[in-house]
Formats: C-alpha cells, structure tokens, sequence
C-alpha cells in the first residue's frame, strides 16, 4: 500500500492524467445515462472537480484542492496555469482572424468595462457591509474584478491582509461560479457565436471561469473568450489601483 | 514531424509571455498584461499565413491538436485544485459581491452585442 503510494506520489503528473481521466470517464457516464444528454458531460466534470475541490479543501485544510491530497498532487501542475496556458492558446490554431478583427473594438471595451463594473460591484456591497476606508473599499472591488486583481490591488495600496483574504474570496467565488453557471445561462445572454464569446470573456475576465465555462458550454467559443478574459487582469491591475481607487477616495473622504 | 507543432506553439506562448511581461513593466502593472492573449493572436496570424514557410503539415498540426483536445481535461484538473473551499466560507460579503458581480456581468453581455451591431449567427449545433 505505503510502495503503491510512493509510485502514485513520485509520477505526480501521470497520476493527475488518470485521476482527470477517471473523473471525465464518470461525468460523461453521468451526462449520457442519468441526464440523458441534457447537460454537457464536460460541465458535468468541471462541476465534479469544484466539489472534490471543495471535500479535499474540508479534509486537508489546504487552499490547493485535491491537490493537496498528497497522490494527487500532480494535479496541481496539470491543472496549473502554465498547462491551461497552453492549452487555452492551442485552441487558436484555426480561430477565425476576421471574426477578431470585426470585433476587436467591442472585445476590448467589454474589457474595460468588465473590469469598471465587478469593481463597483464589489465596491457598493463593501460599503453595504460597513467599510469606509478607501483601500478597503478599493481592495475589495478589485477582488470583485480577479483574485488576483484583488490581492494584487490591495498590497499596492496597503490594506490589511484581512482584507486582502476577502477580496481573494470574492474573486474565487465568481471565479467558481462563472465556472459552473456559465452553461445554464449560455441561452438566455445569447452565448452561441465567436462575437458574443469575445465580449462575455472580456466582461466576466476570471481566466479559470472563462476557460471552465466556455469548455462546458460549447469548446469552439473558447479561444474568442479567452483571448479577451487574458488582457482583463493586466488591465485590472492597471485601473484598480490608480484611477479606481482615486474616485473611490474622491467619493469617501 | 509532430514536435514541431508542439514547438511552434511554445515558440508564440513564451513570445507572448515575455511581451506580456514587458507590457506589464511598461505600464507599470505587477501582472502579464494579455500574454496568453498576444500568443493566441501570434499563432492565428501564423496559422492563417498562406505562405509556404509557415505551411504545417497534417501531422505537425496534430501536436498543436492533441493539446486543444486536452484543453478540457486541463480545465477539469484546474477545477479540481481551486480553493473551493474558500470562496465558500470566506463570509456573506464575499459571497454577495462576487455572485453579484457575475449576475451583473452576464446581464451585460446581450448589451454589448447589441451595441456591437445586433447578434451574430449562432454556431451550428453541436453534434
């Protein structure tokens, strides 16, 4: 058992490709005999992975997931970003240049716009909560926008790192729930062509929910979303800081 | 041969790093502003070359396929390793501000291809 351990600890990544590979195999069983097909087999896995995330989370107290867990560590290099980098730009190769093109202009001022929005999101239900102070209220919006917007924000300006873990937190629920929502609201905000795919990347801008959702709604909108969701955290971390935080300190004190 | 693929997609993702990178430092951001971004954009420019020098062969081509198939695998091991159980227990305001940030976003999406001149036509169904 401890030698079966040892080999599935050591070949780190080649267990992660059966673990994904096992829980693909389920969700896909899951998909085609229980849902008849209704739901996606791929929004199906990426939900199943947020919950064994969220069990491995109550067990190991780790901010990793299953990874963690100490077999399924490879997990985390898999799922890391320099794979799904990767991955996500492989999908490119034979994207539509036109269909950018066309919506260039749009793509990058739902980016703007994207970020604006989840920050003054953010920022109002701060102030609902009882914070006053302008890096706070700052802080928290940017995390509204990314969890990494968020901390990134908030130790440029000097908040608390209490304030600092929530805005972390708020950043990983809407990565989360973009996640796993996006294939059921896919038919009511039109999600069904490049252009549209382009703009909800550029508003939503979470790359782990992008990525996740787009896979669990239809793969081939992946690389227009992503291609945007890509530029909102640089931009992020450009507005939130500077000129964001500067009306919010114009407003508050 | 199938690596070159594989390498030709290397190739546009650390260009796309290290310009991301260096437009991070430009703007005086601590983050890769759009990296992945310009790679994507780098290898659709290139795949979209007609010419010969840049033609990949079918089999080249597949090093660069077998990744977009393994996008979704990927995808459910990055789920799999969020902090799930963070963002559920990081308290109501958390909670409130990220779900609200989505539903507002989402909503925002018919708006702006509206704005972009009218809906355009879906994809064909999936199989």
């Amino acid at each position: 058992m401890e030698m079966l351990e040892n080999v599935l600890v050591k070949q780190g990544l080649i267990t992660a490709f059966m673990f994904v590979g096992v829980v693909m195999w389920f969700a896909y069983w899951v998909s085609d005999k229980i849902t008849r097909g209704q739901v996606h087999g791929s929004a199906i896995a990426i939900a199943l992975g947020l919950v064994i995330a969220y069990i491995a989370g109550t067990y190991t107290g780790g901010k990793k997931g299953v990874a963690d867990v100490a077999v399924f560590s490879g997990v985390a290099l898999l799922g890391g970003a320099m794979f799904r980098d990767f991955a996500i730009i492989s999908t490119a190769y034979g994207a539509s240049l036109d269909v950018i093109k066309k919506a260039g202009f749009v793509g990058a001022l739902s980016v703007v716009m994207g970020v604006v929005v989840s920050f003054v999101v953010g920022a109002i239900i701060a102030v609902l909560f009882g914070y006053t102070d302008p890096v706070d209220i700052s802080t928290i919006g940017a995390g509204a926008a990314t969890y990494i917007v968020g901390p990134v924000t908030g130790t440029a300006l000097g908040a608390s790192s209490e304030v600092i873990a929530l805005s972390v937190a708020a950043g990983l629920v809407k990565s989360v729930l973009v996640m796993s929502a996006t294939p059921f609201v896919a038919r009511i905000i039109g999600l069904n062509n490049p252009l549209s795919a382009m703009i909800y990347g550029g508003l939503m801008g979470t790359t782990s929910g992008v990525a996740g959702g787009l896979a669990a709604t239809d793969p081939r909108l992946v690389p227009y979303g992503a291609m945007t969701a890509t530029f909102y955290t640089g931009v992020g971390c450009l507005l939130a800081p500077s000129v964001l935080f500067f009306a919010v300190r114009l407003i508050f004190s | 041969m199938m690596v070159y693929g594989v390498a030709l997609l290397a190739f546009c993702m650390l260009v796309g790093m290290f310009t991301g990178d260096q437009l991070g430092v430009l703007l005086g951001v601590k983050a890769n502003v759009g990296g992945v971004g310009i790679a994507m954009l780098l290898l659709i420019v290139l795949s979209n070359l007609s010419d010969k020098r840049f033609h990949l062969k079918p089999v080249s081509e597949d090093g660069i396929k077998f990744w977009s198939a393994m996008y979704i695998p990927i995808v459910v091991a990055m789920a799999a390793k969020q902090n799930v159980l963070a963002a559920v227990s990081g308290g109501w305001m958390a909670l409130i501000a990220g779900v609200l940030a989505v539903l507002v976003s989402f909503a925002l999406i018919p708006v702006f291809t509206r704005l972009s001149g009218g809906p355009s036509e879906p994809l064909p169904p999936l199989e």
